[in-house]
């Protein structure tokens, strides 16, 4: 049964208002915005209950929970914004232990001033990322900072998701022969952010990845349970996803960069701009390492998904005292695929 | 933008590299000297020296803004947040470079001082506006790429009257230092090693995005005064490969001209523009201090005194500060090519990106860094 629903003088003013100090403070203010703005987008039983948690029935099986803060300048962007990206965020991580995710929750740092109607965008983009996910959002947190101590709106969720019997993914299972498998072309979320914040006197056609990718895990997974590692190459790109599952499964990896998907304007806007794509967030890829004899079933599995029709078999993990992840480039020379140290940052020689 | 692809066709690359090889002449030397760490970067990042004859030997060149900046300068920069309570605006890279006693920017950051990282001296410019009662200092620092849009805003902040906006100036002139890695006398081994050509390099890769600035007019001194080849190239691979073609070819015939492989944006009289405004704004400083090169007669820019307002050391009174490096740091020896950043003692032990001791380490053009992200697994290899 729903609460008695409050009624209010006046009802939340979604186009000119703006977030103030009481919609955090837990008082009538705060009550409003929650039914007005949140519960009228996430809506279902669980918010309409409004206690402070969620109560929840879970298979059985082995859980994954994953957390994720999002902050973003732009907070809109082409292909995207900051509240599709904190669902996809989540369930990515969640996904990539091969879990189906269940629930999510998301807590919200606002800042005073911010406009309710930009707030408004943020919440029904989530709202449809999660219904798209089919995954409910089932609790959640509001407070708001003074002006000036936050960059409009932070958001942090948390997902749970349970794993299918019989998968056992891990960054620590990278094993010497495995094959390297690469969902899609990289660097469109970072670049697309990147274009719109420096306000680059750039026609550029590229729009952010952002995507959740539960669905195609759970293709992969049914095709080859055995899926040894899967990592979404996020923020450090390519290069840090690889150089983490190399370390944590003391191996090295050799990879053909003319094998590396990479679209044109995102090659062009690194190319001006000096950075590499292989560094260059993403949100919508995946990187899996596998057995080399299921490669081909996998890739298989992957290109008949939407959000796999572009892998590739980039390259295989061999044994290297040193962990180095090294490149064959198009040319036919050799390089290091090195982690990230401090900012990627545009060159200015 | 579709022209990139063809600049990074390997087939073309693999011709190109063909051609080199056959027209090697296995008894000469083609130590070839790339100026610009971008192209320092490009060589590294597409594994280049993989492709070349083992005759053909490539020396980085101290064509790095970031490299050649004396400790001093940083220091001074250091000082002058910290002391003044300014905002000093710098690109990212400079938050890294270690002064004195290996104190940084990003070090004083944390201590509490006001730097802010920007893409740009426009960004500076926008964050002067934005703090109206605030001093806002930008850190200038590059060579004739950089330095006109830096004189674009000065005469900005002049028409604005924007009287909290200033300059630190860094700028320094290529040029010159051209020709003190051609002046400098060669230290012993390398007069040993030096059997066929005299001096250290037998030719230059000249610089890309300067050369679309200067023009190539500005490189004949190193023809005719010192008779070695210069071919400006572009700084994608396949005009890295296709300068050494060029030079390899005046090396063949004993020829020393200044050529152009990278016609598409560099002309003889570079861009006339942008050297007005460079010529409105700056003048030649007598002499100015380079990491490893020392002090260079005629070798940077300093603020004309009608822009006095804006000159963050007229304003500050910024000092000059000698500052030693690191004992073991080999820098100086690595931008004059002397050294590989492999010889030095401490490169990829004590001194890494992440904890750099020398400021070649620092920046994605700097040669140990280049060393460093791209080439590691070399020396593992070997050792
Ligand atoms: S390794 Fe470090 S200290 Fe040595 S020359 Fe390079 S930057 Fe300088």
């Amino acid at each position: 049964m729903s609460p008695r629903r409050e009624t209010y003088a006046r009802k939340l003013d979604l186009t000119r208002g703006c977030v103030e100090i009481g919609h955090g403070g837990g008082g009538r203010t705060m009550a409003q915005l929650i039914e007005e703005l949140f519960l009228a987008a996430f809506d279902n039983d669980w918010l309409r209950a409004q206690d402070d948690c969620a109560r929840l029935t879970v298979p059985t099986g082995r859980l994954v929970m994953a957390t994720d803060s999002h902050v973003v300048s732009p907070l809109f962007f082409p292909g995207g914004d900051i509240g599709c990206l904190s669902v996809h965020g989540t369930l990515n991580d969640v996904a990539m232990a091969g879990a189906r995710p269940l629930y999510l929750a998301a807590g919200f740092i606002l800042e005073e001033g911010f406009p309710l109607a930009d707030l408004q965008r943020i919440v029904t983009s989530m709202a449809r990322a999660a219904q798209a996910a089919e995954v409910p959002i089932v609790t959640g947190d509001t407070k708001v900072v003074e002006r000036g101590k936050g960059d409009g709106v932070f958001i942090t969720t948390t997902g749970v998701g349970v794993i299918p019997a019989g998968v056992d993914i891990s960054a620590n299972r990278a094993q010497p022969g495995d094959a390297v498998l690469l969902s899609g072309s990289l660097g469109e979320h970072g670049m697309a952010v990147l274009a719109q914040r420096e306000n680059l006197s750039f026609d550029t056609s590229i729009e952010s990845d952002t995507a959740a990718l539960h669905g195609l895990v759970a293709a992969m997974v049914a095709a080859v349970p055995d899926i040894h590692c899967l990592r979404d190459p996020t923020r450090g790109g390519l290069s840090s996803a690889l150089n983490e599952i190399a370390r944590q499964s003391a191996v090295g990896m050799r990879l053909r960069e003319a094998a590396i998907p990479v679209k044109e304007p995102v090659r062009a806007l690194c190319e001006f701009l000096g950075l590499d794509p292989l560094y260059v967030a993403n949100e919508g890829k995946l990187l899996a390492i596998c057995p080399v004899e299921v490669a081909e079933t996998l890739l298989a599995a992957m290109r008949a998904h939407p959000l796999g029709r572009e892998a590739a078999l980039i390259g295989e993990v061999v044994a290297d005292p040193h962990g180095f992840v090294e490149m064959e480039t198009v040319f036919g020379g050799h390089r290091l695929v090195d982690w990230l140290s401090g900012e990627q940052l545009p060159r200015i020689c | 933008m579709k022209y990139l692809d063809e600049f990074r066709d390997g087939r073309l690359a693999q011709g190109l590299a063909a051609r080199i090889q056959r027209e090697i002449e296995p008894d000469r030397r083609y130590a070839l000297m790339e100026f610009c760490g971008g192209h320092t970067h490009a060589i590294c990042r597409h594994g280049i020296e993989d492709l070349l004859p083992a005759e053909v030997r490539l020396i980085h060149g101290p064509g790095c803004p970031v490299c050649v900046l004396p400790s001093g300068r940083l220091q001074a920069a250091i000082d002058l947040v910290e002391r003044e309570r300014v905002i000093l605006c710098s690109y990212g890279d400079l938050l890294r470079v270690p002064g004195a006693q290996g104190d940084t920017l990003l070090k004083a950051k944390a201590r509490g001082a006001d730097v802010r990282m920007v893409y740009s001296v426009s960004d500076a410019l926008e964050i002067a506006r934005a703090h109206p009662d605030r001093p806002v200092v930008f850190f200038a620092i590059g060579f004739e790429t950089t330095t006109p849009p830096t004189a674009v805003v000065l005469r900005q902040a002049r028409r604005e009257k924007l009287g909290n906006f200033s300059v630190y100036c860094n700028h320094v002139l290529t040029p010159p230092a051209l020709r003190a890695l051609l002046a400098t006398d060669l230290p012993p081994p390398f007069q040993a090693a030096a059997t066929r050509g005299t001096g250290l390099v037998d030719g230059f890769i000249g610089p890309a995005h300067v050369s679309t600035i200067i023009g190539t007019r500005a490189y004949e001194f190193v023809a005719t005064e010192y008779r070695r080849p210069l071919v400006i190239a572009g700084f994608e691979p396949l005009d890295v490969l296709q300068s050494i073609l060029m030079l390899v070819r005046q090396i063949n015939a004993g020829e020393a001209r200044v050529e152009n492989e990278y016609t598409r944006a560099v002309g003889p009289e570079g861009n006339r523009k942008a050297q007005q405004w460079m010529d409105e704004v700056f003048e030649v400083h007598p002499s100015f201090e380079w990491r490893g090169l020392g002090e260079l007669p005629n070798s940077a820019l300093a603020i004309r005194p009608a822009f006095a307002d804006w000159d963050a050391e007229r304003r500050f009174a910024v000092p000059t500060i000698k500052a030693s490096d690191h004992k073991a740091c080999a820098c100086g020896e690595v931008l004059r090519g002397i050294k590989r950043p492999e010889e030095c003692k401490v490169f990829a032990s004590a001194c890494t990106p992440d904890h750099p001791l020398g400021s070649c380490m620092v920046s994605a053009e700097g040669a140990c860094a280049a060393h460093y992200h791209y080439g590691r697994f070399r020396q593992a290899v070997t050792a």
